[in-house]
């Protein structure tokens, strides 16, 4: 059976939210995968509830929307609420536990990251909290390399803030113990 | 100038479709005549856009050169296609107050704003002609058209000083009363760098003149010279006095950054900055 | 980036794959008005164009914006705009002038929810007839129907090279799902991509529109003297307002340059549909349901045939025709409440029936698993 991963990304406009759901689809490409990513969001520019959807596949990809996801990322409560049913049984959740403070009891994999208040403590701004979940989703699901992520994070953001990034995805990648 | 004038050699040799008394044979002569003035032996250094009207048949098929004769009110968004490709070429759009000021108002102002480097002449009728006389934007208030039948219960629209306020670089009205000065101007329109809007106010016997009273084209031209008040003069003048008055003259003439200069310069240095990369 | 795209796997948005496609095509020009889900197209040339010496211009609405297009492409521009519903409204009335002169132009219409402001970000698939029957009067229309981010590229690339062959407005009707959707695609090696330029006409020609062929184009200012109008013409340009045969040559002229070339515009996908069970008529973002499905049919047992339009308009008559003799039944799904569903139906004309599967709103798409069920219904009512 051919391997095929979907990832729902979800949180609110502003977070980075697509920006995270497109840097992990440009290191799928990076490592050779077949990637799809589509994203979804209100009319209003922020604020609004906001959804980036990653297929990362080894045959090509038909239907692009993700119905049943392997992974969820939810970097809001109401993300959670709204998005948790569509999980897997024996998926992988992750929360920023800053921003989300109740999960129910699920059989899947259960990831808190403190990700907002890390990227304000060691980047001194909440922007960098996508990539710190980028981070940690790289490190649980082993789904892309952190060498094709980071290059992806180098061609996705402007030049002067590379750096934050790339610290913010190795926080990340830090912050969960195998 | 060595040669002599003959409207002739920039038409094609067709008879011209205008009613007799029609303005519009009047703008084209005075028109060719500035052209001529201006040293061209011919029309290949023009492409000439008008939309639709009586108007609009001004250059299309008439003048012996490029002409695109466009869906109503859509003249000037074409010469903006034309004229970015071309800036070598003068493009020039003719068209009457339905199309240029009535269903092509937004064109034509935002063509001003942008500077765009093209003139614009815009025969005045006062009504939409060639529909068979219903009311224009530019129709005298109290005016019986065919959509007026009790007179015209709206404020007609001062087209010129729109132009002036959006930003062109010239802009002047006269009647066809005045040949010589609207001839003057149509030069210094063509050779303007930016936009150029000359207000040529016209009559049209057929759809209102007749309604507005007057007995022929004549009776129509004393009128013309009768209400029509220099520039300079109307600052001394009332609202009142001002009412039904023509108010002629050279608005504005003056140097500012043109649309292809702003559009050009910006190409260049992204390309710069491209190669530098 | 370098004003050269590198030929090699991108990993790019839709609307990019578009813009990059145009600059391959040779576009220079680009008019547009801002409108979701359509504007990265001319953000991203609004961007590249100047590097490549080219022009976009953001214009007071869409009715200028290609008037504009219509006016560069006549001063020898290849010439592009974009938009979206609303304002391929708006545009109705320059394409209307565009089939008129043959004027080569290229109209992307990323679809979503209509009619009106309906919902700005949701993706649809209701401009399938608009983009056939959308501005007045008699004429033939081309329009593409691309179903993924590579062929955002491709078929803008071949929307282009259509305009130019047949010097006529070509639309991409592309939808939101595929305009904003990111996938890998690969720019192939430009000695790979065929690019086509309008026919030039010598310089003793006279004759250039109206042709048995298509006529020759000339730009102005070249000296050529051609008087070009919406009204309707003869072969040099000259308007004849009231004259029957002029009108009826120059229409049927308009019509039959793509009516006769209809077998060398049309283009689809399909599968093995020898005699299937099921046949599927699908095209856009709707198709990317169809793959997954046939799998899931045949582990139900029902084995599944499907034609994907690439082109919508010349429809792909002889193909749909040629599916609906092999399979039982043909089930049409789109996001509308039924268009290529007609079509379908008129083709086929009775010979097995034809079932619409209709979704709208939200931009859902319809998944596999509804196909499937649609399917599932459709051969238990035929058996």
């Amino acid at each position: 059976m051919k391997k095929r991963t979907e990832i729902r990304i979800t949180g609110l406009g502003g977070q980075g939210v697509v920006l995270a759901g497109k840097i992990l689809g440009k290191a799928g490409v990076y490592d050779e995968k077949h990637v799809v990513q589509t994203q979804s969001y209100g009319a209003e520019a922020r604020g609004s509830a906001a959804k980036s959807e990653v297929i990362i596949a080894d045959k090509k990809v038909g239907f692009p929307m993700v119905r049943k996801c392997d992974v969820l990322v939810a970097m809001s409560q109401t993300a959670l609420d709204k998005h948790l049913k569509d999980l897997k049984e024996d998926g992988t959740l992750l929360i920023d536990e800053n921003l989300v403070r109740e999960v129910p009891k699920i059989r899947a994999r259960v990831f808190k990251i403190p990700a907002t208040k890390m990227a304000e403590t060691e980047l001194k701004s909440k922007i960098y909290a996508n990539v710190v979940m980028l981070g940690a989703l790289t490190k649980t699901t082993g789904i892309v390399s952190q060498q094709a992520v980071e290059k992806a994070i180098t061609e996705s953001v402007p030049d002067k803030t590379q750096e934050n990034n790339i610290r913010g995805f190795r926080i990340g990648l830090e912050l969960v113990k195998q | 100038m060595t040669e002599a004038f003959t409207s002739r050699k920039y038409l094609r040799d067709m008879s011209l479709p205008f009613c007799v008394g029609c303005g519009c044979v009047t703008v084209i002569n005075h028109f060719l005549r500035a052209v001529h003035e201006l040293g061209h032996k011919d029309l290949s250094k023009f492409v000439f856009c008008s939309g639709i009207g009586c108007a609009g048949w001004i250059p299309s098929p008439y003048f012996k050169a490029d002409s695109i004769h466009t869906p109503h009110g859509r003249s000037i968004p074409v010469a903006t296609g034309v004229k970015l490709l071309r800036s070598d070429l003068n493009v020039v759009v003719f068209g009457g107050d339905g199309d240029i000021a009535g269903i092509g108002m937004g064109h034509l102002v935002h063509a001003a704003r942008r500077n765009l480097d093209i003139t614009v002449v815009m025969v005045n009728n006062m009504i939409y002609g060639m529909t068979g006389g219903q009311v224009a934007p530019t129709t005298p208030i109290g005016t019986k058209t065919t959509t007026t039948p009790y007179g015209s219960f709206e404020q007609p629209l001062d087209v010129t000083r729109l132009v002036v306020a959006a930003g062109a670089s010239f802009v002047a009205r006269w009647t066809t009363a005045h040949g010589e000065q609207l001839k003057e101007s149509l030069k210094k329109a063509v050779a303007t760098k930016g936009f150029a809007f000359v207000e040529a106010v016209s009559p049209c016997p057929t759809a209102f003149g007749r309604r507005a009273g007057f007995k022929d084209v004549a009776e129509t031209f004393r009128w013309y010279r009768d209400n029509s008040v220099p520039l300079e003069e109307t600052e001394k003048m009332t609202v009142e006095e001002l009412t039904s008055k023509i108010a002629v003259g050279e608005y504005v003439d003056r140097k500012i950054p043109t649309f292809t200069e702003t559009i050009f310069k910006t190409i260049r240095e992204a390309k710069k900055s491209e190669k530098t990369n | 980036m370098t004003s050269k795209i590198i030929p090699r796997t991108h990993f790019w948005q839709g609307n990019e794959a578009c813009a990059e496609a145009a600059i391959v095509s040779g576009c220079r020009f680009f008019a547009g008005y801002p409108i979701t889900p359509a504007s990265e197209i001319g953000e991203h040339l609004a961007w590249r164009l100047p590097q490549v010496g080219g022009i976009a211009v953001q214009m007071e609405d869409e009715i200028a914006s290609l008037g504009a297009v219509v006016g560069a492409s006549w001063a020898g521009a290849k010439a592009m705009t974009a938009t979206s519903g609303p304002g391929f409204s708006l545009m109705q009335e320059l394409i209307g002038y565009a089939f008129m002169t043959e004027t080569p132009c290229v109209v992307v219409d990323v679809q979503r929810t209509g009619p009106s402001t309906g919902q700005a970000t949701k993706g649809g698939q209701g401009d399938v007839m608009q983009a056939r029957w959308g501005t007045h009067g008699d004429y033939a229309s081309i329009a593409l129907s691309p179903n993924s981010v590579q062929e955002m590229f491709d078929l803008t690339i071949r929307a282009f090279n259509l305009a130019e062959t047949y010097r006529t407005p070509v639309v991409l009707l592309a939808d939101e799902i595929i305009a904003h959707m990111r996938e890998q695609i690969i720019i192939p090696q430009s000695d790979q991509i065929t690019i086509i330029n309008r026919k030039k006409p010598k310089p003793t020609d006279k004759a250039f529109f109206n042709g048995e062929d298509v006529a020759p184009m000339p730009s102005v200012g070249e000296g050529y003297n051609v008087p070009i109008t919406g009204s309707t013409h003869n072969e040099y340009g000259y308007r004849f307002t009231a004259d029957r045969a002029v009108h009826k040559q120059l229409v049927e002229s308009l019509i039959g340059k793509v009516r006769n070339n209809s077998e060398k515009i049309v283009d689809y996908e399909s599968n093995n549909f020898d005699d299937c069970d099921v046949g599927i008529v699908s095209f856009g973002c709707t198709s990317r349901a169809v793959y997954e499905t046939v799998d899931l049919a045949k582990k139900k047992g029902v084995t599944v045939g499907f034609v994907r339009l690439k082109t919508i308009w010349p429809f792909p008559e002889e193909a749909v025709r040629n599916i609906a003799k092999n399979a039982k039944v043909i089930i049409v799904p789109e996001l509308n409440m039924g268009e290529v569903f007609y079509e379908v139906e008129r083709v086929v004309h009775g010979y097995v029936p034809v079932i619409p599967l209709n979704k709208i709103g939200g931009g859902e798409m319809i998944t596999p698993e509804e196909l499937l069920a649609k399917i599932i219904e459709s051969v238990k009512k035929v058996d």
